[in-house]
């Protein structure tokens, strides 16, 4: 077991499921603002796993980017399960959005920080980048929130379906406890404060409530335990490359 | 002691001797005004020095390598400068070309030459306005309309149609524009 190359992978993983997801909204956008807006958030996120992925490479032999992207299947994946539920409604793709924008947001400042050059040069560029995402998302969040009756109770539903998959951000996997020792990893844990309370202020002024702590959490994500709806993705990301094996552009 | 014009780096010690490196600086310097006529793709105004994505040159005995820091994480032309770079220098001579990517620290548009913003500007784009620290949000910005000057201009959308631009629209000659957002 190599907890760094696993790490790597697990923020790869998050970044480019998240990131292909967030893409399947591309030429279907309620308008074109936001089929733009939602294509380069998406492509942002897939550039950072690009980062990712080739810092994993250069650790294991005989990987690639490719490789690691495109011929692992799910049960290797260590993403987030926030990254791979469904789009839904517009509601639910700006809430997952938001908060694992969020979360992103104080991981990567704590990421800066790592012992690691490497993980902490992505983290740097990421972090410009997911600013502006949260800035984007809670305006929305707000717009739906404080918007018609309707909006309202979709953000509701929306925050319903996606809270549960919130857990497992803060609950380290194995491979991340490995790293806390030498400073490379961040203490996930410690993240959870300041992220609820952003939550908090940004559901304040869109007049929606924060679910308490009793919520069952869904979690699993991180050790490569995943919803169906993963399978149905990578089918799709990684038909190129299963049909027509080292294809490239 | 004599500087040189271009990077102001001693080309001479104390005595007027030529320094040691002089060779090895000429060809650097030659290699930074080859990357002049390196232009964007999706810019093709803006060369990848005044964008500031070439952050060093080293050369070392025969092979050149170029050091190069992307704009945003996912920009697609990123993959397309960094050949463009390297069919430049081959097709003048220059073999072993190697381009090494940098992300720390972070590509700003704090380093995007003055002329840089001035071609942008010539070619429709309003230039980024501000320092990227300052964190000023799109709204609050009163961004020039490159066509006809106004400020009388507003944000349409927070994203455009690459990763560095946002549309804006000008309320009096009504078209509408790509800024490059400060970054």
């Amino acid at each position: 077991m190599n907890p760094l190359f696993d790490y790597t992978l697990h923020l790869a993983d998050s970044s480019l499921i998240m990131g292909h997801r967030l893409s399947e909204w591309t030429g279907h956008g309620p308008t074109i603002e936001l089929d733009i807006a939602l294509s380069n958030i998406a492509l942002d996120l897939i550039g950072q796993s690009r980062n990712f992925y080739q810092y994993a490479a250069a650790l294991k032999q005989n990987e690639t980017e490719d490789t690691l992207a495109y011929l692992r299947d799910a049960r290797e994946f260590k993403n987030l399960l926030i990254a791979e539920t469904s789009n839904g409604d517009w509601a639910k793709t700006i809430t997952k959005l938001f908060l694992f924008s969020t979360y992103q947001y104080y991981l990567y400042q704590q990421l800066i920080v790592s012992e690691d050059k490497q993980l902490s040069a992505i983290s740097e560029k990421s972090l410009k980048e997911v600013t502006y995402h949260i800035r984007w998302s809670s305006d929305w969040v707000i717009r739906l929130g404080d918007g018609t009756e309707e909006s309202n109770l979709r953000m509701k539903k929306a925050i319903e379906n996606t809270w549960p998959l919130t857990g497992e951000m803060f609950e380290p996997a194995a491979y991340e406890n490995l790293l806390l020792g030498n400073r490379i990893g961040v203490d996930v844990s410690n993240l959870k404060n300041d992220w609820l309370k952003k939550i908090q202020s940004v559901f304040d002024e869109a007049t929606l409530p924060v679910p308490g702590n009793n919520i069952w959490m869904q979690r699993g994500g991180k050790e490569g335990i995943h919803s169906e709806g993963l399978g149905y993705l990578l089918a799709e990301m990684q038909f190129l490359q299963r049909a027509y094996p080292g294809c490239e552009w | 002691m004599q500087k040189c014009s271009f990077c102001k780096e001693l080309t001479q010690d104390v005595n007027g001797n030529s320094m040691k490196t002089i060779t090895n600086h000429i060809e650097t310097k030659e290699i930074w005004e080859l990357l002049q006529s390196v232009f964007d793709p999706e810019i093709p105004v803006l060369s990848v020095v005044d964008l500031g994505v070439v952050r060093d040159i080293v050369v070392q005995d025969n092979a050149v390598e170029v050091i190069i820091t992307p704009t945003y994480s996912g920009c697609p032309a990123m993959d397309m400068i960094s050949m463009n770079i390297k069919m430049e220098l081959l097709s003048h001579g220059y073999r072993n070309v190697k381009i090494t990517q940098m992300l720390s620290p972070a590509w700003t548009t704090d380093w995007m030459s003055e002329n840089g913003k001035r071609k942008l500007k010539e070619y429709g784009i309003a230039p980024p306005i501000g320092k990227s620290f300052e964190k000023k949000y799109l709204e609050q910005l009163k961004v020039e309309c490159p066509h006809c000057g106004s400020t009388n201009t507003k944000l349409i959308s927070e994203f455009g149609s690459t990763s560095c631009k946002a549309l804006f629209q000008c309320d009096d000659c009504r078209e509408p524009f790509d800024y490059f957002k400060c970054h």
